[in-house]
């Protein structure tokens, strides 16, 4: 009987200090991406602002996003100018208003792929993708994330000199591009569906 | 009398003997594509050889560094443009590198306003200008913005998105480390452009070697790296020097193997000499008249040559073999003459060939074996020993006869093989002709397999679509290309065609580009109308000051000449499409299909013809070239049918129409079971199978009539010496054919086939079916 209270204790003892580890330990970059992981797909829409120091006000686009697991994601810009990017797999394709259509290959173009990489590694949760052209930080918890992503290519860091995004569990919220020559844009998503 | 004849005649060989020598010591010997393409082309067909020969096409070579590993690929690569690049041999030299990339954004920067086709009075309007700079701001505003970005201060018009825009869609090959690769990864590849046009075969493959020794000689490189070349130059090359090596090759084989097979039937030297001279002196005058008729000689001709050693030496062998006795008889030359008949009377029917490979080698069939056969009949006769030591061919003889008997026995097996032959004919009806052009190309699998890999690597698009034209100077070669591509504009918004390419958009015609200078505003004017345009806009007029004084500088800028590309891969591109020539400019326009694989060709045509430009011709290369080939197939089938014809005509006339039957029966046996006997093995038929049908009629006649006529020439011993000379001559072509047919050069090899085995089955047949031997006589 003494033996079954001790014990009783001691399971409440130690499941209170695993919930207490787990509220004191960092949210990871591997729960976050675990997390992220999870979507099969989802549709949003976005506002894009671009800040240039030549301009005096903010450049505005907008449109939708979609995305497909594991790698399909699609850029569709309906303001100002309709044209839309898809990425399916290796293969990034840019297509105009006019219906004319320009594909790259992103093994051939490494730094259109870290471009192309910081938005869909996050959004499938690929890690290992991500981790191959930058370095990555995370702050903030599960409800509200912020994972700062830095180029590790030197010619990468000649155009970009940080990604910011920003989110709450599986959702992104925001994406930022800090150029290197200090202009940045900024990219507000809304969610409108989820799989 | 007789003697001062024979003295006469000796003369007159030894002045022909010496006249082709001093005519072939002029001749140019070709090994070039131009064997394959017609004689009396149309427009159309025209514009194909002018692609081939001056085209860019035929300057461009495809070049990979394999081997090693990719840091060293890329040093090589670099080594090697850096070694090349100012070589008079080449006009341009490519590897993808930063300096040359920026060579070419540089032109299309700096020139902007004499390049952009947006530029117009309109455009540099006040309400112009705010329209093109609201247009570069809502670009910056998607997905280029980055690069869009870089060019606003000194082009808010945004006119070099408006140049590049014209080649969107291209497919540009894959660099690493700022040269460019292979798909793959796994080779370096290179762009050079030869400054010797495809007429000169030899400048080129003088190049391509500087190539290969420069890449050998390039410092510190590693062993196991090595040099890999593509492109229709290296082809033509290639097969150049394979053709000559055959050619080589098989005159020397075919000599020894018609010396040897003299000797074993003579065994005697002087003899196999004089065998030898109809020889010769038929090839001397076949070379030397073909020279004199074409103007050159291709080297396909001369790899043919060696089956005239085949052919020729026979006629000597008839007549040293059946005149061992001493007799003249006068119906063997009567037999031997309608014999001679009957080949050249064939080969006549390939000098009407508009495949002017094919014309050369009737030619020289024809004149090298008249000329064997009168140097046999005239000129031999009269330096041959009166006592023949020929050795005896009694034994032979009467084993020979006994083997011949047994044939005839076996009649029955030539139905056997008709109707097998037949059968498989039958079966096979569908696919027994080959369409392609290049199944006659002697390069090699693994070459062209080489050629479509890299031409995939360096992004080339394989041009099926061109409309061209061309004009007599470069302005007015300009002018009509800029007329053409606002036609073609319009066809590509149709979704008519995908798309296309123009010269003008790298080089405008001066006119143009006066124009375009004209449409731009004097530097007050520019600023006034730039402030009234950017009203309302997020930008200032201070901040495009840069702009400014660009529009400045291009008003009164020198015009673009073609050396302002000079050292840019645009300037490839323009070189491809604006082809200088002796007397004029060849404008080459590449087109797209819209979808799929194929344009409308006839919507194209129309249109242009609406805007009176039906000078430009719109083709498309692969129909053409199956047509050409199409062509010559149909014309071969006719030429050897008719040859054919002619053939019995000549027989019917000259010895009744039961001896014609009788030596028809056995060679048209001989041809259905050739053609079977191919098909069976697998190989399509080409044209060139088709003269070697028409050969096989031509040659084994000889065969059918000896046979035939032997029974007048009297006593058995005289009947066995026929014989047996008709098996050494018999042996002698299928050798000389044979060899050929060994041959690594398709156009001979499937002739040489195609000959050996029908000669070869028109013997056996022959004795078959028109051998009246007196066991064969009902009893």
């Amino acid at each position: 009987m003494r033996v079954t209270i001790m014990s009783k204790t001691l399971g409440g003892l130690l499941l209170l200090l695993a919930a207490s580890c787990s509220l004191a330990a960092d949210w990871s970059l591997a729960d976050l991406m675990q997390q992220l992981g999870q979507k099969k797909a989802g549709t949003a829409t976005f506002v894009e602002k671009k800040y240039i120091a030549m301009l005096k006000q903010p450049l505005e686009s907008s449109g939708e996003l979609a995305f497909t697991a594991p790698d399909r994601l699609e850029k569709r810009t309906l303001k100002p100018k309709p044209e839309a990017v898809v990425l399916e797999g290796n293969k990034l394709t840019l297509e105009r208003s006019d219906g004319r259509k320009m594909s790259v290959n992103l093994a051939d173009r490494p730094e259109v792929s870290a471009f192309v990489e910081s938005v869909r590694a996050t959004l499938s949760g690929d890690r290992s993708a991500l981790e191959r052209y930058y370095s990555a930080a995370l702050s903030g918890g599960s409800e509200q994330w912020q994972l700062n992503l830095t180029p590790l290519q030197p010619r990468m860091q000649k155009v970009i000199s940080q990604i910011r995004i920003a989110g709450g569990h599986a959702q992104v919220r925001t994406i930022e591009f800090l150029q290197a020559d200090g202009d940045r844009s900024e990219m507000t998503i809304t969610s409108t569906s989820t799989k | 009398m007789k003697i001062r004849l024979h003295k006469l005649a000796l003369g007159l060989w030894l002045a022909l003997m010496l006249g082709s020598v001093l005519v072939i010591s002029q001749t140019r010997f070709v090994a070039d594509l131009s064997a394959f393409m017609p004689k009396l082309p149309s427009a159309r067909q025209q514009m194909l050889i002018d692609q081939l020969r001056d085209g860019a096409i035929a300057r461009i070579v495809l070049v990979g560094i394999e081997g090693a590993d990719e840091a060293e690929r890329g040093r090589l690569s670099r080594l090697l443009v850096s070694k090349l690049a100012h070589n008079p041999r080449f006009t341009s030299v490519q590897n993808g590198d930063a300096q040359t990339q920026q060579r070419d954004q540089r032109y299309f920067f700096d020139n902007r306003y004499l390049l952009s086709p947006a530029v117009t009075p309109q455009r540099f309007t006040a309400p112009g200008l705010h329209e093109a700079i609201q247009g570069t701001l809502d670009a910056m505003s998607g997905d280029a913005g980055l690069i869009v970005k870089k060019i606003l201060p000194r082009d808010p018009t945004g006119e070099t998105l408006h140049i590049l825009d014209q080649f969107i869609g291209e497919s540009q090959p894959a660099s690493s480390d700022d040269i460019w690769v292979s798909r793959d990864g796994k080779r370096a590849v290179l762009l050079l452009q030869l400054s010797e046009s495809g007429l000169n075969t030899d400048a080129q493959a003088a190049a391509l070697e500087e190539v290969k020794q420069t890449f050998a000689s390039l410092p510190g490189r590693h062993a196991d790296s090595r040099l890999v070349m593509s492109g229709t130059s290296v082809i033509s090359v290639a097969s150049r020097n394979i053709i000559q090596s055959e050619v080589e090759r098989l005159a020397i084989m075919g000599s020894l193997l018609v010396v040897a097979l003299l000797l074993l039937v003579y065994r005697s030297l002087p003899l196999l000499l004089l065998g030898l001279i109809p020889v010769v002196s038929g090839a001397l005058v076949g070379i030397a008249s073909v020279s004199l008729g074409f103007g050159h000689v291709h080297g396909l001709t001369l790899g043919f040559g060696t089956t005239l050693i085949g052919e020729a030496v026979d006629y000597s062998i008839y007549l040293f073999i059946q005149r061992a006795g001493g007799k003249n008889p006068s119906h063997f030359w009567r037999t031997m003459r309608l014999g001679v008949l009957t080949s050249a009377t064939g080969f006549a029917a390939l000098m009407c060939s508009s495949f002017p490979g094919l014309s050369q080698l009737g030619l020289y069939s024809i004149s090298g074996l008249l000329t064997a056969a009168l140097v046999t009949r005239y000129i031999l006769p009269g330096l041959m020993p009166q006592q023949l030591n020929l050795r005896d061919l009694q034994r032979p003889g009467l084993l020979l006869q006994k083997i011949l008997d047994g044939l005839t026995r076996l009649r029955w097996l030539m139905a056997v093989a008709l109707l097998a032959a037949v059968a498989v004919l039958v079966l096979h009806q569908q696919d027994i002709w080959s369409r392609q052009l290049n199944a006659l190309s002697s390069t090699s699998a693994a070459q062209n397999k080489l050629d479509a890999e890299l031409r995939g690597d360096l992004g080339g698009n394989d041009m099926r679509y061109v409309a061209s034209f061309s004009a007599p100077d470069q302005q007015t070669a300009l002018q009509l290309a800029e007329r053409t591509r606002a036609v073609l504009q319009q066809l590509s918004r149709q979704n008519i065609i995908g798309g296309f390419h123009s010269p003008d958009e790298l080089l405008p015609s001066i006119a143009t580009q006066r124009a375009r200078q004209a449409s731009l505003p004097a530097p007050a004017e520019a600023e006034r109308r730039l402030r009234l345009a950017l009203q309302g806009m997020p930008l200032e007029a201070d901040q495009l000051s840069g702009f400014l004084a660009d529009l400045e500088r291009a008003r009164s800028q020198p015009l673009l000449q073609r050396q302002s590309l000079q050292g840019s891969a645009a300037s490839v591109l323009l070189d491809s499409m604006l082809i200088r020539r002796a007397d004029s400019y060849l404008v080459l326009l590449p087109l797209k299909p819209a979808s799929g694989e194929t344009i409308a060709l006839d919507k194209v045509r129309a249109a242009l013809a609406a805007q009176q430009l039906g000078q430009v011709t719109v083709i498309d290369l692969l129909e053409e070239t199956t047509a050409i080939f199409d062509s010559y197939t149909h014309e071969a089938l006719l030429f050897s049918s008719l040859g054919s014809l002619a053939i019995l005509l000549l027989l019917c006339v000259s010895c009744g129409w039961r001896q014609a039957v009788r030596v028809t029966i056995p060679l048209g046996c001989a041809v259905l079971c050739t053609v079977a006997i191919l098909d069976a093995c697998g190989i399509q038929l080409t044209i060139l199978h088709l003269v070697g049908l028409l050969l096989v009629v031509a040659i084994g006649s000889n065969y059918a009539l000896f046979f035939a006529n032997k029974q007048q020439l009297g006593s058995d011993a005289e009947q066995r010496q026929v014989e047996i000379s008709l098996v050494v001559a018999n042996l002698a072509t299928v050798t000389s054919f044979g060899l050929l047919g060994s041959s690594s050069v398709p156009v001979l090899s499937f002739i040489g086939s195609t000959v050996a085995i029908g000669a070869l089955l028109a013997l056996v047949f022959a004795a078959m079916m028109a051998r009246i031997g007196p066991r064969a006589l009902p009893r």
